[in-house]
């Protein structure tokens, strides 16, 4: 479980005639937390759902560029997405546990990818829960059903359940807009822990929460990258002027 | 004041109306039971029908139509899912695949007896396969699919597009993503749906005339050979089911007793298909329990 960074040249997301996402480059260093920000439709969720080529399932929806992870282009055509995914983790706005129990939701991946021990899988429950937090809620009712729990913990069992196929890099399309202020400073917690581990790239429309969390900070607009700096300097000396009129609240 | 009244008047005749259904339901079964219920015994259900004397029972048409429905679903199910799964989650949208849609339409409204008629022309007379269990098995097939396939693809559809997305982004391949993730989560609806279905079998009679016949041949119910014409599991013996039998009494009957084997019939038929409804709300939401375990 090593930590990846992720580069994409070029980048462009097409919905048919439509270009949601232009020609961005950019540099996500392993083991820090990116940002994305930008009002809606400005193309940062389309974006960061191209990196684990989750829109290719949305027909029309055609990438031109590349995305390297270490020495891998995966826009390649001969890329094998499936297995690119385990390596990429994701959590939705909406937490999505599986229609299991507990322990399932977190064990049903890693025994996909081969492993059939139960004292194994019992360890990767424990652990996965552990990161996230979860394990001193849960640990007495694993055989409930996911959907039991709370929104809060329902997303710290999504991420567990990422975390389960140990993939290097996880994607956070809001990860918190849809859960309460303590369930939310608790996610945040679990991503400044998180980033020991792995490449975090976020997606948030709370401006507070991007300064908090993230490292580096990118600012998208209309499909374009606009500004893409460090999380400090992004929050108090932005470089563009549509950067400090969004984060100021001016307009967005 | 007038959005009030307004509002007042449209509730009294939505009450009006869904009382005038429930009135219409409570009498339709309420005569079929009174009528019905006098006459079944153990000695109804299980002897065989007499064609000219009284006291004749209805025990191989109940088999047959039990029979029979197994027969379709084992040769339904995996076909609708099977489509379904394709319709609603490798399909392309396209024309093709909009006109397999339309056409699943049209064949779901189909009046039953056409497909009585072309089970006659091709499942009996060109495939020669005669009147038989196995005929009106598949032409119960054709009555059936366009309603399986069209509720599995739905139920998928309605599978929250996250849980997909869930599935795929733990580097699962998409089969697996349906068939673990997906059907989980649609099963009780494909559960409860192909219940229902086969309470619209049980009672199907037009498409049944031509094709598994009006007769039953005299069964031995302790040969259970399925090649022997004398066995009950022979599926190429004709077979007479309930609903086929009680058109047949009402029309032709000559026991004395017809009108009260019809109304017996019919009153079994219905709450078969009764049990046949509140077994499939029960088995759905067991069978999500036991997949998902929630309470």
């Amino acid at each position: 479980m090593s930590a990846q960074s992720l580069t994409t040249k070029d980048l462009s997301v097409f919905y048919g005639e439509k270009q949601a996402v232009k020609k961005v480059s950019m540099d996500f260093p392993e083991r820090e937390v990116v940002a994305l920000i930008g009002p809606s439709g400005c193309g940062k969720s389309t974006f960061l759902r191209s990196l684990n080529r989750m829109n290719d399932l949305i027909s029309g929806a055609r990438i031109e560029g590349e995305i390297w992870i270490g020495d891998q282009n995966i826009c390649d055509p001969g890329t094998d997405v499936v297995s690119l995914r385990q390596k990429i983790g994701m959590v939705w706005q909406k937490p999505n546990p599986f229609h299991k129990s507990i322990y399932e939701n977190i064990a049903f991946g890693p025994r996909y990818h081969g492993i059939r021990n139960r004292k194994q899988l019992d360890e990767i429950v424990e652990t996965s829960l552990r990161k996230t937090a979860l394990w001193d809620e849960v640990k007495d009712r694993l055989n409930q059903s996911g959907l039991a729990l709370s929104g809060g913990q329902q997303q710290r069992l999504c991420i567990a359940r990422s975390l389960a196929v140990q993939p290097n890099i996880l994607l956070m399309d809001e990860p918190a807009s849809a859960l309460d202020p303590v369930s939310t400073a608790k996610i945040e917690e679990l991503i400044a822990e998180l980033k020991k581990d792995y490449t975090i790239v976020i997606v948030t429309h709370n401006m507070q929460q991007a300064a908090r969390v993230s490292d580096r900070t990118a600012f998208f607009f209309l499909g374009d990258l606009v500004e893409y700096d460090d999380t400090q300097k992004m929050f108090t000396n932005p470089s563009k002027k549509s950067t400090d009129d969004y984060i100021s609240g001016r307009f967005g | 004041m007038r959005a009030k009244t307004v509002d007042r008047i449209a509730t009294a005749v939505i009450v009006c109306v869904a009382g005038f259904i429930i009135l219409l339901l409570a009498a339709l079964l309420g005569y079929l039971l009174v009528r019905g219920l006098g006459h079944i015994s153990f000695d109804f259900l299980t002897s065989a029908p007499q064609a000219l004397k009284a006291g004749g029972g209805i025990g191989p048409q109940l088999f047959n139509s039990v029979f029979l429905l197994v027969l379709t679903m084992i040769i339904t199910v995996p076909l609708g899912i099977g489509a379904g799964i394709y319709m609603s989650e490798y399909a392309k949208d396209n024309k093709l695949t909009a006109f397999i849609r339309l056409i699943v339409e049209v064949l779901s409204s189909f009046p039953s007896i056409v497909i009585g008629l072309f089970g006659l022309l091709v499942i009996v007379n060109t495939f020669g396969f005669g009147y038989s269990l196995l005929s009106g098995a598949l032409a119960l097939t054709i009555f059936n699919l366009p309603m399986m396939v069209r509720l599995t693809e739905q139920s998928l559809r309605s599978v929250p597009k996250e849980q997909k997305e869930a599935g795929l982004a733990l580097g699962l391949s998409r089969w697996k993503t349906i068939t673990s993730v997906m059907i989980p989560v649609a099963l009780p609806s494909i559960v409860t749906g192909s219940i229902l279905a086969a309470g619209r079998v049980f009672g199907e009679a037009a498409a049944l005339l031509f094709t598994a016949g009006m007769s039953s041949p005299r069964l031995d119910f302790s040969n259970w050979n399925p090649l022997s014409p004398t066995s009950p599991l022979n599926p190429m013996r004709p077979a007479e089911t309930l609903a086929v039998h009680i058109w047949k009494i009402n029309s032709e009957g000559l026991a004395p007793d017809a009108p009260e084997i019809a109304a017996g019939a019919s009153a079994v038929l219905v709450i078969m298909v009764l049990l046949f409804n509140l077994g499939a709300r029960w088995l759905g939401r067991v069978v999500y329990r036991k997949l998902t375990a929630s309470k």
